[in-house]
This record gives C-alpha cells, structure tokens and sequence, in this order.
C-alpha cells in the first residue's frame, strides 16, 4: 500500500503573530543535508522587516507592562511547545545535518525553561537600592531597552535560535529576527511553536531572507533600539553593521559569550530619586 | 529696606596656576616634543590662565604604552592594596577641596558656591565610594573572577571638569584599569592638578595618565589600538562618532551624552519646592548640564500660577562674578557656547516662542547669558527637540498624564526626566513609564555615587555611579 | 468689624463658614516637601554677608528685635531693665538704633509701658493662656482684655494646638476672630508653636487660618517648645504672606522666635525675608525677631565690625 502523498507546509514568514508570505511575492528554495528539495520559502525584503519592526514596536509597551510572572509563564509555555513538538524539530535538524539533534532539542527545552526563571529576578540582581548621602529613597530598576534586531546565528541552529530570542523576550522587549539563510526551517517551525505559545502577538517576528541585506536595513532603523550582530560571520560586514547601528546609538551586542551578560545588553537601568521628609 | 550683599569673593591665592601646562605621562610631566601650546582663560573675565599642550597622536601612544605597562602590576595588585591608593587620593581631594573648588570656577565659570559645595564633595565621595570596592570586585555580579578591560580610554566634558574625571577614574582604578583621561580643551587646569594629586598619593607611575588637547587627542585615544575601552561624556553627535570609530573591533564602550529632559509638574505639585527644583534643573552650573531639566512640562490648569511664581524666583537669581560666594549663575563656559546658546535662543524667537529674560545686569567682559524662559512652546520648535546646554528653558504644556508621559518620551534623548506630584502612586506610574535612565521625582539634579547614571536611547549607554558603574569596567572572567 | 475677615476678597469669604469648608481650602493649598524647602533654606543659609552689608544687617536686626523675658520669675524690676537695654541697647554707644518692642506677660505689660512711655517702642503681651493655650475661651478673651488694658500695643496669642491637631480648624479660627475683636487697636500676632505642628503641611495650613482669620503677624513660636524658630518653617510662614498678599493684598508681618541667638542666625533671617518677600518686608513695621540674648550678639558683633577688635562678654550688659 503507497503511503499518501504529504501535504507540505508552505514556509512563511512570521510577523505580528500571522504567517505573511513576502510583500515581494518572492521565495527561495530550501534542500536538505544531502542536497534534496525541501520547500520555497518566503524571501523577505526590507519591507517586510519595516512591518515587522512596526509590529514589534506596538507591541513592546504591553508586553513590557505585563507582569514579570506572566512573561515567564508565557516564555515556559514556549518549552511546553516545544517538547510536545520534539520529533519535528529532532527530524527537521537531522535535515539540516546536526548529528546530535535529540541533545539540542533537550539543550534548547532546558534553556528555555533557564530563562523563564528570570523574568522575575533580573530586577533583583541587577537593580538595586542606593544608599544615597541625604534624605532621599533612591533605587534602581531594570527596564527593557526596546525592540532588538537579532541576527541568528548558523549554529547550533536552534540553540542560538532560542538563546538569542529569548534573551531579549524575558524581560520585555520585542524582536524582530533574522534566521540563518542557510538554514531557515527550524525558524519557521519556531515561529509556529511561538504562535501557539500564548506570545502576543509582534512580541517575536521571525523573518527568512538574505538576512545579510536585511540585517543592514534593520541596523539603520531608527525605531530598532538594540542589535544583536552574533549571528553575523563576515566581519567586514558586521563592521558596517556596527557603524550603522551607531547612528541612533543602538545597544550592539558583537559576540553572545553567555546568556546573563545577553539579557543585560537589552536593559537600561533607571534609577528613580525622591525625598524621604514628614 | 534694601538689603544688597556687599561683594563677597572667595581669595584665589590658594591656587597656583603653572603658566605652561605639560602631560601628565607615567607620573611625570613631561613636554610634547611636537605638540604646540594653547591657551585656557577664565571664562568669567577673558583672562588668560594658562598655556595647555595639545598632545599628538605620539604623546598619546607614549600614555598609552605607560597605562599598558602598568596595567601588568595594577591589575595584579591585591584589591585592598588599589583601595588604599583611592582611600588616600579622596584623603587628599578633601584636603585640598577648597583650593580645587577655586580652579575649577576659575577655569569654567560656574559659581563658586557649586564647585565649593556640590562638585568638590561629590568628587571626593566618589572616590571613597569606588575604593571600598577594589576588595569587593567578585560582588559586583560578574562572578567569582571578574576581570578588568586593560587601558582605559577616558574622553570627559567642560561642564563638571572635575566631577567626570572622577566619575571616569574613581571605578576605572577600582576595577584593576589604568586610564589615559583627556579632558575637556577649555578646562583643562583641575585635571592636571588631579595630577599631582597622584602623585602626592604615591600612585604607581602609569596608572594615571593625563593628556590635554582638544578633538585631535581625543580621536588618538579612541583610535589607539592597545585601548581596550573607551568611556565618554559629551555630545551625541562625538558620541556617535566613537560608536562608529570602534566598530569592528573590539573594544568597549559606555558612552553618557546628551538630553532633553522633561520635567513634569502636575497640578498638585509642592508648588514652592517645585519652583526651585525648576531653577536648580536648568539654571544649575548655567544650564550646562546634560541632565538638565530643559523641557518644562506644566499641567495647563496651573501654568499661570506656576509661571508667575517662577518669573519672580528668577528675578533673584544672582548671576554674575563667578567667585563670589552669592553668585547662583556664573559665566557661559566659552564664546563658542554661548554663540550656540544664542543662536538657538533666536531660533525660539523666530519659531514664535514667547521669551521671558531676567532683568539681571551682566558684566561687560566674559561669556553671559541671562536665565531666559520660553513659553507657548511646541513640541516642533527646535528650543523643545535640540539641546540648548544653557540657562534657557523651554516651557510646554499638558492636559492629562498620558499626555505628559507621551510628550517627555518624544525625544531622540532619554538621559533624565523630573515629575512633581504630591500623590505617591502618580510618582511611580508616571516614572516608570518615563524612558529615562535617571528620573527625579520632587527633585531634580540630585547625584551621588552609589546612584547609577545614564542614559535611554541617543543619550547613550552604560551606567556611572554604584555597582552598575562598576561593572562597566569588568567583564566576568572564567570562574575559578 | 475690627477684624479683618471682612476685608477678604468674596473669594474667601465663605471658606470659614463651616469646617468643612475651612478644611476643603486649607487642604486644597498646595503641598510643602519637606526636603526641598529645608534644602532650600539651606541653600539661602550660605549667602555670604560681608562688611558693610553686615553692618547695615546687625542694625537693621536691633530695630527688629523683640526684646523678651517670659519667665515665671519676672518682677517689675526684671522688665525695667530690660526696657532700659531697649531703649539704649549699647551703653557705650548712641548710634546704636533702640528695638522694636518688649515682649513680656500681660501682668507686666504696664510697668514696660511705663518704662517706654516717651518711645517708639511697643509693648507687646503674651495672652490667651500662654504658652499652653489650655484655657476656656473666656479666660483667653479677659487675659487678652487685661493685657491690652494694661497698655500692650501688641498682642502675642497662642492657637489652640490642640483643635488644630484633632481638626477643629474652625474652632482654631473662631477663637482667633475673638480674640482679635477685643484687641482693640492692639496689632495681633497669631502664635502657631510650629514645634507641635510638626509638619511642614501643617505650618502652611496653620498661616493661612490665621491670616484668613485676623492676624496681624504670624509668628513661629513660643520659645517654650523644642524646636522653636527654625529657617525652613519661617520659609513656609514667609511663602505663605507672599501668596495672601498675592490674593487679597493684605500685608502680614512675620516673627521667629525662639532659638535665633547669633548674628550669624539673624542674619539668615534677614536673607529669608529678603529673598522672599523683599525688601518691603525689610522694616519692624512687616518683621520681628523674639529674642533674648541675640541682642548682645549683635552687639559684639558690631563692636567687631566697627573696631576691627572682638569684644567679650563682659562688656555688654546683662539684664
């Protein structure tokens, strides 16, 4: 008996919380490992990174508002997604030639769950009270910066895809990312565990594209107020992209050393004065 | 009756001024061999005080060679050791507080009642504070090996000559650094006697290097490939101009500049309080404040009221003679200053602005501006967008809350911010919403240095001040 | 009317109608922060007072003062050596200008008014059960009558603290309405014993009751409670003449009193006023000193100034 024909996914992009194809109308074909055809997938033009910097801007103040429990109960549900859809992502990394996926699939479930835990204690190990010479009661408090702009990195392919996102997400900011052109379908099967992950909406948008072009026109935007460059390889490049930044003082983060020093390069800290008198 | 205050100066023969000024390299003055000399004045009288080196690009290589060599020790030296050596240094700036606090009005023109009892003692604190944590480096959230950069690169501004320094050297040296400091070209005189300062503390030579000059010196800096980071205070558009030099490599950046800053008055605001936290906000050190409260926000329904009371408080502000005791606004910090000041005064006048100028006397020589007010200002006006970095204040206003939050964060800027309620939960609401690395609420122009300062968006980033302006100076190392 | 409730403008005529109302104005004040306004008077502390602006300030404090003894021992001949020393305050030294006043008890009132009789200065009474306040309204009205009968050209009252503090303002109004009816042509100064207040809140609302209700002057404390006069309270006292004044053009005077013993202190005063009010506040028409010993001090002060030598103790006289 021949097994029915597969119904293929069409591989879209994801911005604010729906599936677009490009406004280009444009794709570019994705193989496997060995070379075999695996789908079109949407090729997202600086357009489409426009809208998804418009939606992750509206959606930063409420998602920054949201209580820090509530972001780490949303951020420990994108786990929860995430095992139930092991095979898939298991399957799809064997695709993409990563020989160790159960091991990544099991990382990235973990550091999921790692960062959840710290929507509601950044505040405590980065803020502080200050003991101030004179009358006044004086803290300090960490905030989101903003929207980030992230470069995924090629590998390991989904780690980096989770670290670098949820880096940024747990403490309140939006992203709007750029998955490896090399290997775009573990983005778009995460952006459908995102989807289903009760992550508002333009919290993550996730876009497939020449992401070295894209990336310039996202480190220019003067809405974009962070930028995560690890995923960039060429270093010529990566300069350029640094310059760029600079034009609206972007926070840049060059390398991602380790998840704690990432989360703090997307928060400003603020600190609040007022007098203590009868 | 009438009460005059008869002059009161405070005596300049506590300071010595050097007529030629050299670099302060390896724990000696030495001569630039190319350097040419310019000269600093007294910007409240136009009197020549001294001639600066303006160093070159090999004076600063020479500084920095001396910083790396003796990073190598610094940096290994036990943490109680460097403690020490900050210890004494705040020792000695309390010594010889008053002396500073004169050079410093001498040099930039803010009034000797500040530099005498805000700058000075801040600068001393800072240093105390930043010493109790040499020894304490593995609290400072970076794990149990925290690490310092290596050479420092520090670029300071005109306005707090002093103030930043220490800001800039205090955590630096705390953290294991060693620092090659450029101050501002027009105030170049108490860094240089922050020079000997070290060396009356005995400070290992190399630790402390001191380069005068203006943009070319710093670019040397910022350039220097054996720079490992470089921290800045001044302008957004130099401070752009870093983040672009250093890009591609690999050294670190906190950078603290400009703003625009709202300060937001409800109707039920200390109303008396809140008029001196006005004047205090832009009138403080002549409006050459990067924080500076320059953006009035007042809830419509007490706009004529609160007006009113201000206009009278500004007519008994003192502004003159920089050293007299009484004096509450000095000079414009030098004729390039005040020509910007001017200009973008005009531009309110033209944009339709109404201005309001108090009816002080000025004197005839130096740079003066008079604490002048802008009222039925919009938004669009580029006296409410651009930084004026005077005594000039911009007066808007607002209906509801939402509509004070949302015209305070409008702003390319997000250094400070200032809100005036008397209702505690409006305080914390209409802080938190406020995207401002420092935010006074019923008060204004506050710092200390266990308080972080620093700002959102193109006011920069990092932190100076506490554990947080700590750690921009230490990288967490492999844990041991 | 001897009171002036009637010359407020029809604005304020129905605040003191009822509590209710009285309370609704007074809370409807703005707010007083307690750190900006000491920080405030700190910064004006600094001010720098020098040589011939010292002088013309020492003399200018003199004329201020209002010479004090408040003690349960007082006799006749205690208030009439202190009326000497107001008349002539230096000895050895003519130019020195006589005091504004005597401030003593009622029962002494007539042997300073005799004492001063071919003088400028007042005789001011302390009334209404000084320093407690604690009596029936009709012993404050007869301690009043019996003060000014016995010549005082001021009278010091007291509110009453206490219904201040449980809320009563009205009552604190009332009793200053009456009391001010049987001052005759006596001027009344309305004490607050800011000490008891507390808060800074507390003085701005206790100024403006008494100057809705009458007062001639308002005045910081008795001496009696700890602390008396200090800078940030005669700072709120002093915003609060300036914004009556403002509203219904009514000028009030001030006096701290209380704890003011150098002429460092004096001078501060001066500088509060002047930096507040202005210069037209300036005279011992719109402002007091209570005090006791400042006058010596301002006396050794201006021997310094005049001599260049400093003088001791033994050369200005006690009384």
């Amino acid at each position: 008996m021949n097994s029915p024909i597969e119904v293929n996914r069409t591989a879209k992009l994801f911005i604010n919380g729906a599936f677009p194809r490009s406004e280009s109308g444009r794709s570019f074909p994705v193989a496997d490992a060995n070379g075999k055809f695996i789908a079109n997938v949407a090729n997202a033009t600086r357009k489409d990174a426009r809208d998804a910097v418009v939606a992750a801007a509206a959606a930063q103040p409420k998602w920054a508002g949201a209580s820090a429990y509530n972001r780490g109960q949303i951020v420990y549900r994108i786990a929860e997604i995430l095992q139930g859809r092991k095979a898939q992502f298991m399957a799809e990394l064997n695709d993409a030639g990563v020989k160790s996926a159960e091991k990544q699939v099991d990382q990235a479930i973990n550091q999921i769950i790692w960062y959840a835990g710290w929507s509601d204690k950044l505040a405590m190990t980065v803020g502080s009270s200050n003991p101030v010479a004179g009358p006044f009661f004086n803290f300090s408090n960490p905030e989101p910066t903003g929207v980030i702009a992230i470069v995924i990195s090629e590998k390991p392919p989904l780690l980096s895809l989770i670290n670098q996102l949820c880096a940024a997400i747990v403490s309140g900011n939006t992203v709007v990312a750029l998955a490896p052109q090399s290997a775009p379908l573990i983005s778009v099967s995460f952006a459908e565990v995102l989807a289903t992950s009760d992550l508002p909406a333009g919290v993550v948008n996730l876009l497939t594209c020449d992401s070295d072009e894209i990336a310039f026109w996202l480190a220019s935007h003067l809405e974009v107020d962070g930028i995560d460059l690890s995923g960039v390889s060429d270093s010529e490049l990566k300069t350029k992209l640094e310059f760029e930044a600079a034009i609206n003082l972007k926070r840049v983060l060059r390398d991602f050393d380790d998840g704690y020093t990432a989360m703090q390069s997307w928060l400003e800290i603020k600190t609040v004065w007022h007098p203590q008198g009868l | 009756m009438k009460f005059e205050y008869a002059p009161a100066p405070e005596s300049t023969s506590i300071v010595n001024i050097k007529s030629k000024n050299d670099l302060f390299i390896d724990n000696e003055f030495i001569s630039s061999k190319k350097g040419s000399r310019f000269i600093t004045i007294n910007p409240a009288t136009e009197e020549v005080l001294a001639e600066i080196t303006a160093a070159t690009d090999d004076d600063v290589d020479l500084a920095v060679t001396a910083a790396r060599k003796a990073f190598k020790s610094w940096a290994k030296l036990a943490g109680a050791e460097r403690a020490k050596y900050l210890f004494r240094i705040a020792r000695i700036i309390q010594d010889r507080a008053r002396e500073i606090a004169v050079l410093e009005t001498l040099n930039n023109g803010k009034p000797i009642r500040e530099s005498r009892d805000v700058d000075i003692p801040l600068v001393a604190a800072h240093f105390f504070h930043y010493a109790g944590w040499a020894d304490k480096l593995e609290y400072a959230g970076l794990g149990s090996n925290p690490k310092p950069h290596g050479v420092v690169g520090q670029i300071i501004p005109w306005n707090f000559p002093m103030l930043m320094l220490a800001w800039k050297i205090a955590p630096a040296l705390a953290a294991g650094n060693t620092v090659v400091l450029k101050p501002a070209e027009t105030t170049s005189l108490t860094a240089l006697l922050f020079a000997e300062i070290c060396q009356q503390a005995d400070l290992p030579p190399g630790v402390v290097n001191i380069v005068t000059g203006a943009g070319d010196t710093g670019r040397a800096i910022v350039n220097h490939p054996d720079v490992n980071k470089i921290a800045f205070t001044g302008s957004t558009e130099v401070g752009r101009f870093i983040a672009q030099s250093i890009a591609g490599t690999k050294k670190k950046l906190t950078l603290e500049l400009g703003g625009k800053a709202a300060n937001i008055v409800f109707d039920d605001a200390p109303l008396d309080q809140t008029i001196e936290g006005i004047v205090n906000g832009i009138f403080f050190n002549q409006g050459h404040v990067c924080c500076a409260g320059s953006r009035l926000l007042v809830q419509e329904s007490i706009h004529d009221e609160l007006l009113s009371l201000l206009y009278q408080r500004l007519e008994l502000l003192r502004v003159g003679d920089p050293l007299d005791k009484n004096t509450d606004v000095g000079a414009i910090n030098s004729a390039a200053q005040l020509v910007k000041i001017q200009e973008l005064a005009a531009s309110g006048e033209a944009e339709g602005a109404n201005r309001w100028s108090s009816s002080c006397q000025l004197p005839a020589n130096g740079f003066w501006f008079p604490p002048t007010v802008f009222t039925n200002v919009s938004q669009s006006h580029r006296i409410a967008r651009e930084e004026i970095f005077g005594p000039v204040l911009s007066v808007l206003t607002f209906r509801t809350p939402d509509e004070a939050i949302a015209k305070a964060n409008n702003t390319p800027y997000g250094l400070s911010a200032g809100v005036w309620t008397e209702k505690g939960s409006r305080i914390l609401e209409v802080t938190s919403k406020l995207k401002a690395g420092v935010v006074w609420a019923n008060t204004f122009n506050k710092f200390d240095p266990t308080s972080p300062f620093g700002g959102y968006k193109e006011s920069g980033y990092g932190r100076e001040g506490g554990r947080q302006g700590l750690t921009a100076y230490l990288f967490a190392g492999e844990n041991e | 009317m001897l009171n002036n409730v009637s010359q407020l403008p029809p604005s304020l005529t129905d605040v003191s109608n009822t509590n209710a109302n009285l309370r609704a104005f007074l809370y409807g004040l703005s707010g007083v922060d307690q750190v900006g306004a000491d920080a405030r008077a700190a910064m004006l502390a600094t001010r720098s007072i020098k040589t011939s602006a010292k002088l013309k300030a020492i003399d200018l404090a003199i004329s201020m003062i209002d010479l004090t003894t408040l003690e349960g021992a007082d006799t006749a001949g205690k208030v009439r050596a202190l009326c000497a020393k107001a008349r002539r305050p230096d000895a050895n030294e003519a130019s020195v200008p006589p005091v504004a006043a005597v401030c003593v008890y009622g029962d002494l009132a007539n042997i300073a008014k005799s004492a001063l009789i071919d003088t400028q200065i007042k005789v001011a009474a302390v009334a209404t059960a000084f320093p407690s306040g604690r009596a029936s309204l009709k012993v404050k009205l007869l301690d009043t009558q019996e003060a000014v009968a016995n010549g005082a050209d001021e009278i010091d009252m007291v509110i009453d603290r206490g219904a201040f503090l449980a809320g009563r303002y009205l009552d604190v109004f009332n009793e200053i309405v009456a009391i001010k009816n049987v001052c005759g042509s006596a001027h009344l100064k309305v004490i607050l014993e800011t000490g008891e207040l507390k808060t800074y809140d507390n003085v701005k609302r206790a100024s403006w009751l008494a100057m809705l209700a009458g007062a001639d002057f308002i005045k910081t404390s008795t001496g009696k409670v700890q602390p008396a006069a200090t800078l940030p309270v005669t700072l709120v006292m002093l915003h609060a003449i300036r914004d009556f004044d403002a509203l219904t053009n009514m000028r009030i005077g001030m006096k701290p009193a209380g704890g003011i013993k150098t002429t460092k202190d004096a001078i501060k005063y001066l500088v509060l006023v002047n930096e507040t009010l202005g210069e037209q506040w300036l005279t011992p028409k719109w402002f007091r000193l209570g005090a006791s010993s400042l006058l010596n001090n301002l006396l050794m002060q201006r021997y310094r100034m005049q001599t260049g030598r400093y003088s001791g103790a033994d050369y200005v006289t006690l009384d």
